[in-house]
């Protein structure tokens, strides 16, 4: 039935090295990995010069990338901010203790120096209940009420400072515990309750901005995945003559991956970019701020570190979108 | 090569496009596939490229079991098949080059054995000269002869074409008929798709004829039969 001759099982081959049988033409394993990665890198670099190529459809989807991972940086380093503010007043806190009123002056001098001897304290400042009366009138205005009274009501207050080393807060709370049992001090109160609110509200904040961070890292996987399903849709041909000519999934998936993976890099860097200009734009004031109120305190940038993990995070972000959109969407692209 | 026992292929739309045909075709044959329009050529093609799974029956393609082919390896499968489809023509966003270079990167050559074979096959269908231009500047005849260049480019054992003269000038469909022969000539085993009765009968190969999904017709054709 078939053409004479036609019955050859072996194909010579037109070229006599690399000449196949009837089978498929071999290339070495070596080959083929070195060409696999070679794929890689011109898939790499070709979804780049793609991007580079739509200039406004690539900055639109990279500044929205920008833009959403912006908020969340710029939150942070505000929150770090207020820590470190409220870190360098908490290293100057202060006991008060209330001496028993009836407690003779030549015993508070003694007891006194026996503070002053303490390795936690560093300096002890006496205000007699006199003195704490007239403190309490000039800064309550109650001045006249007060006078009218026959007994001074304020008792006689040490107030002690502790060391640098006795500043935190659990130690200062040992201290005005061990204070309570001197005979002579009848109550304490630590200066430190603020701190304390501020921690547990910075520890709110943290959260919110954890919270903020992932509902907008989930909203830039989305617009990644978009502008990716698009970018598929738009290069349906490709993907259907690769697939019809042998192409794996893997090597369809690539460039696409990369796309997204470009897209959230260069978001990153952008939101970098954002985040510094904001920085540089508050940063002069808030010095002059903190000189006028004879604060050392000076605004922290993101760093180094930080403006890495947020541009990893970024290009994390666009390559997992780039690949929900694919994982979607390629296998429905079929050569028919 | 190519093997077909009692395949059937029903579409989803319930459309009977083959009635459970057999026939076989050996390594290094040359066979036209013809038929009214409808009557299955495409759908048969598409089985053998895995395009489409058969609904009852077996292919079997270079001796292997298609329906054994897992979806995973369907890649591989079909970088032993070449085909020229009117449909899936040549992407315009690159060069002549570039469009016959693809089969060849997919299955991973290097860049130089690429080269190497892109021109040899580019040479073979005469445009060696225009493997820098866009194909979209390139005349029809042009274009089918890059796509069968990408076609035969990593030298696939088996070829298939659907309708690759089908608009065409008489001229240019016999030039690229005589491209087909010449691969045959070195051992490919051809299949084409074609209405162009007066060509086939001319070049004398075998020719399947089918009708409504039943193959009517397999052998040669009498000189000078019109009939399809
Ligand atoms: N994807 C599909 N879904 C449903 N029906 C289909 C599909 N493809 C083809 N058919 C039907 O199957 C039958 C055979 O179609 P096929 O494309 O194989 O014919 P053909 O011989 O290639 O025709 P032509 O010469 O017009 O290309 C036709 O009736 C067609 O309508
Ligand atoms: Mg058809």
């Amino acid at each position: 039935m078939a053409k004479s001759g036609a019955r050859r099982v072996e194909r010579p081959a037109p070229e006599k090295n690399n000449g196949p049988g009837a089978v498929q033409a071999k290339t070495s394993i070596g080959d083929k990995s070195r060409s696999y990665w070679a794929h890689h890198r011109s898939s790499f670099i070709s979804a780049c010069s793609r991007l580079l190529g739509a200039p406004v459809q690539t900055l639109m989807t990279s500044l929205v990338v920008a833009i959403a991972l912006a908020l969340p940086a710029t939150l942070y380093i505000a929150l770090n901010n207020v820590q470190q503010l409220g870190d360098s007043w908490d290293a100057n806190p202060k006991i008060s203790a209330y001496l028993n009123p009836r407690a003779k002056e030549e015993a508070i001098q003694e007891f006194i120096e026996k503070l002053r001897g303490y390795n936690e304290i560093n300096d002890v400042e006496y205000l007699s209940a006199d003195d704490a009366l007239r403190d309490f009138q000039l800064r309550s205005g109650f001045g006249e009420t007060l006078s009218e009274l026959d007994e001074n009501p304020l008792p006689p207050t040490l107030i002690l400072s502790p060391t640098k080393a006795a500043s935190d807060p659990d130690t200062l709370k040992r201290l005005g515990d061990r204070m309570l049992q001197e005979a002579l001090i009848d109550d304490v109160s630590l200066d430190m309750e603020w701190v304390r609110r501020l921690r547990e509200i910075m520890i709110l904040g943290k959260k919110i901005v954890i919270a903020l961070a992932a509902l907008l890292s989930l909203g830039v996987l989305l617009a990644v995945g978009n502008t990716i399903r698009l970018a598929i849709e738009n290069r349906k041909d490709e993907i259907i003559v690769a697939k019809l000519v042998g192409g794996t999934d893997g090597f369809v998936r690539r460039p696409f991956l990369y796309t997204g993976l470009w897209y959230g890099l260069f978001g990153g860097l952008l939101a970098a970019v954002i985040v510094g200009l904001g920085y540089m734009s508050i940063n002069q004031s808030v010095q002059r701020l903190a000189d006028l109120y004879n604060s050392g305190f000076r605004l922290q940038a993101l760093g180094i570190e930080g403006n890495l993990t947020l541009i990893g995070l970024a290009t994390l972000i666009g390559l997992l979108g780039a690949w929900l959109a694919v994982s979607r969407h390629l296998s429905q692209i079929e050569p028919r | 090569m190519i093997n077909f026992s009692t395949v059937s292929k029903r579409y989803e739309s319930g459309q009977e496009a083959l009635g459970g045909i057999s026939f076989d075709i050996d390594a290094g044959e040359l066979v036209f596939l013809t038929g009214h329009s409808g009557a299955g050529k495409s759908t048969l093609m598409k089985l053998i490229m895995l395009m489409e799974r058969p609904t009852t029956g077996q292919v079997l393609v270079g001796g292997r079991n298609l329906s054994r082919i897992r979806k995973s390896q369907i890649p591989y499968h079909r970088r032993q098949v070449g085909v020229v489809f009117q449909n899936h023509q040549l992407l315009f966003d690159r060069s002549v080059f570039e469009n016959v270079a693809l089969p060849l990167q997919i299955a991973g050559y290097q860049s130089r054995e690429v080269g190497r074979r892109v021109r040899a096959a580019l040479d073979k269908v005469g445009l060696l000269e225009k493997e820098k231009h866009n194909p979209i500047t390139l005349s029809g005849g042009e274009q089918q002869r890059v796509g069968i260049a990408r076609a035969v480019v990593n030298k696939p054992p088996v070829l298939l074409a659907d309708e690759p003269t089908g608009n065409l000038d008489p001229e240019l469909s016999a030039e690229i008929m005589n491209l087909f022969a010449q691969f045959n000539a070195v051992g490919v085993t051809v299949m084409i798709a074609s209405h162009d009765i007066d060509l086939i009968t001319r070049l004398d190969y075998r020719v399947l004829t089918l009708h409504k999904g039943q193959i009517i017709h397999d052998g040669f054709l009498p000189k000078g039969d019109q009939h399809g």
